[in-house]
Order: structure tokens, then C-alpha cells, then sequence
């Protein structure tokens, strides 16, 4: 099972500044291992991030997203408490979904 | 005439079954939303056969999209790329790092107060241009910018 997305939700002004982060090796299928094999492609090809259910960013992804990816994201029209939701889905069809509330500004 | 009724029927009451289960959350709106991969962007070798398979044709170079990268990247296996576009009504941004061997990185379609902002990182295989394309109200939107990389991160 993919392990959980660090999520940090925090509000600027009326924005909602989203920084994720996800645990994926993100396999390009062009590297080896020591025996010489290609390591077969592994990778998240599909981000949809939602506020409050609504979805706001809907991401294809191809290899070339660094391994753990990272990925920031603004959220017009956010108030402290409202729900982000973040769900990816790799080549493999693993899928991991986790939420948080937004953060009042600090 | 019955068969019509019956399949009207199956019809109403499977949409009305969504909009329900939608409406209760049992459903994930993002199972609903999900676009399909677009396989033939993705596996392109070229950048023009990429930004055709996107739809991208009759580019604007514009300078109110901004690229923030580095401009000598050490490690090509994580580059930090922000694109930001002021065009008003951005639907979507794609990312294409030029030499790699399949260009086109990622594509963000932006909806329901998304700002025009996507930040990630990049493997890059090479020096070369990062280039931005931009969607707004049905045109293409570009900016390019070179990131000069060290060590590639392909391998």
C-alpha cells in the first residue's frame, strides 16, 4: 500500500498556497539494476486535487516528475477550514487519497 | 414503444443514481473528473508531435507566463519548476523539458478557482529549454526558459 501524502494547506489572503508531497519511486523504465534488467516503468500518472469537493487541478504526469514528487498548487477563494483533498493514481493502478483542512495564516 | 420506455428509464435513473451518490460524497467527484491520460502526448519523441497531440497549435509567445527554474541545475533528476500565468481564465498549463526523451512532463487542467500556478519538480535529461504552454480561453499561450544541467537525470 502507497504510503500517505505530506499535505500542508495554509491561507494567504483569500489564496490557499497547497504544497504536497508524495512517496513514489517514479520509475522512468530507462534505468538498471545491478543484474542488468530495466526497471519496468512506475509512475503516478494522474493527480486530481479537490477544495471542498470541487476539483481545482486535475494533473497528467509522465516520468519526468522527479521521484517523491512535489507539487504546489493555489487555491483561489479558500477560507481556514475548508477540506483539500489530494488523490494520485500510478501506472499501476495504486491510488492513494488523503485530506487535510486549511491552515489560517500564521 | 416499451423497450424506448425501459431504456429511458435505465437512463434517468443511472444519471439520477450519480448526481446522488455524487451529492453524498460516496462517490469521489475526482473518479468522476479524471481526464484520460493523454497517451499520445506522453509518448511522443518530439516536441512538435507533442504539443500536436495536445491541441497546441497557433503558439503565442507571451511574457506574462513566468518560469521559475534554476539556471544551472546540478542534479537533472530534480529540478524545481514553478510556472505561473497571468492570462486571465488559464484552463491549463503543460510543462515540456525539450530534449528529454519524451518531452512533455506533465499537464495541469485548472477549473473552480484554481490560480494559474503549478509548482513542481522535473527530471531532465540535459541542458535545454523548459518550456511552458499555456491554455486560456481556447488559445495557446508559450514561454520557454533554459536550465542548464550538470548532471542528467535520466539514466
Amino acid at each position: 500500500m502507497a504510503e500517505p501524502m505530506k499535505i500542508r494547506a495554509t491561507l494567504q489572503g483569500d489564496v490557499a498556497d497547497v504544497r504536497i508531497l508524495m512517496m513514489h519511486p517514479m520509475e522512468t523504465g530507462q534505468r538498471k539494476d545491478s543484474n542488468g534488467q530495466v526497471i519496468p516503468l512506475h509512475f503516478i500518472k494522474n493527480v486530481v486535487v479537490t477544495h471542498n469537493g470541487k476539483v481545482v487541478l486535475d494533473a497528467q504526469w509522465s516520468q519526468a516528475v522527479s521521484r517523491n514528487p512535489f507539487l504546489g498548487v493555489r487555491v483561489k477563494g479558500a477560507k481556514a477550514g475548508d477540506k483539500i483533498g489530494v488523490t494520485w493514481t500510478d501506472n499501476k493502478g495504486d491510488k492513494r487519497s488523503d485530506e487535510v483542512a486549511v491552515a489560517a495564516s500564521s | 414503444m416499451n423497450e424506448l420506455r425501459r431504456t429511458f428509464l435505465k437512463v434517468s435513473g443511472g444519471a439520477g443514481a450519480l448526481a446522488l451518490a455524487t451529492a453524498a460524497g460516496v462517490l469521489k467527484p475526482a473518479a468522476v473528473a479524471a481526464a484520460e491520460w493523454n497517451q499520445d502526448a506522453f509518448a511522443a519523441k518530439a516536441v512538435a508531435d507533442a504539443l500536436k497531440s495536445l491541441g497546441a497549435t497557433n503558439l503565442i509567445e507571451s511574457k506574462d507566463i513566468v518560469i521559475t527554474a534554476p539556471e544551472i541545475a546540478e542534479n537533472g533528476a530534480v529540478v524545481p519548476v514553478a510556472v505561473a500565468s497571468k492570462i486571465p481564465n488559464t484552463q491549463s498549463i503543460s510543462i515540456l523539458s525539450e530534449k528529454n526523451p519524451f518531452p512533455l512532463a506533465a499537464s495541469f487542467a485548472i477549473a473552480n478557482g484554481g490560480e494559474g500556478y503549478v509548482s513542481t519538480r522535473l527530471k531532465m535529461g540535459e541542458t535545454s529549454n523548459v518550456r511552458a504552454v499555456v491554455k486560456a480561453d481556447g488559445k495557446f499561450y508559450t514561454a520557454a526558459k533554459e536550465v542548464k544541467v550538470t548532471i542528467g537525470g535520466c539514466g
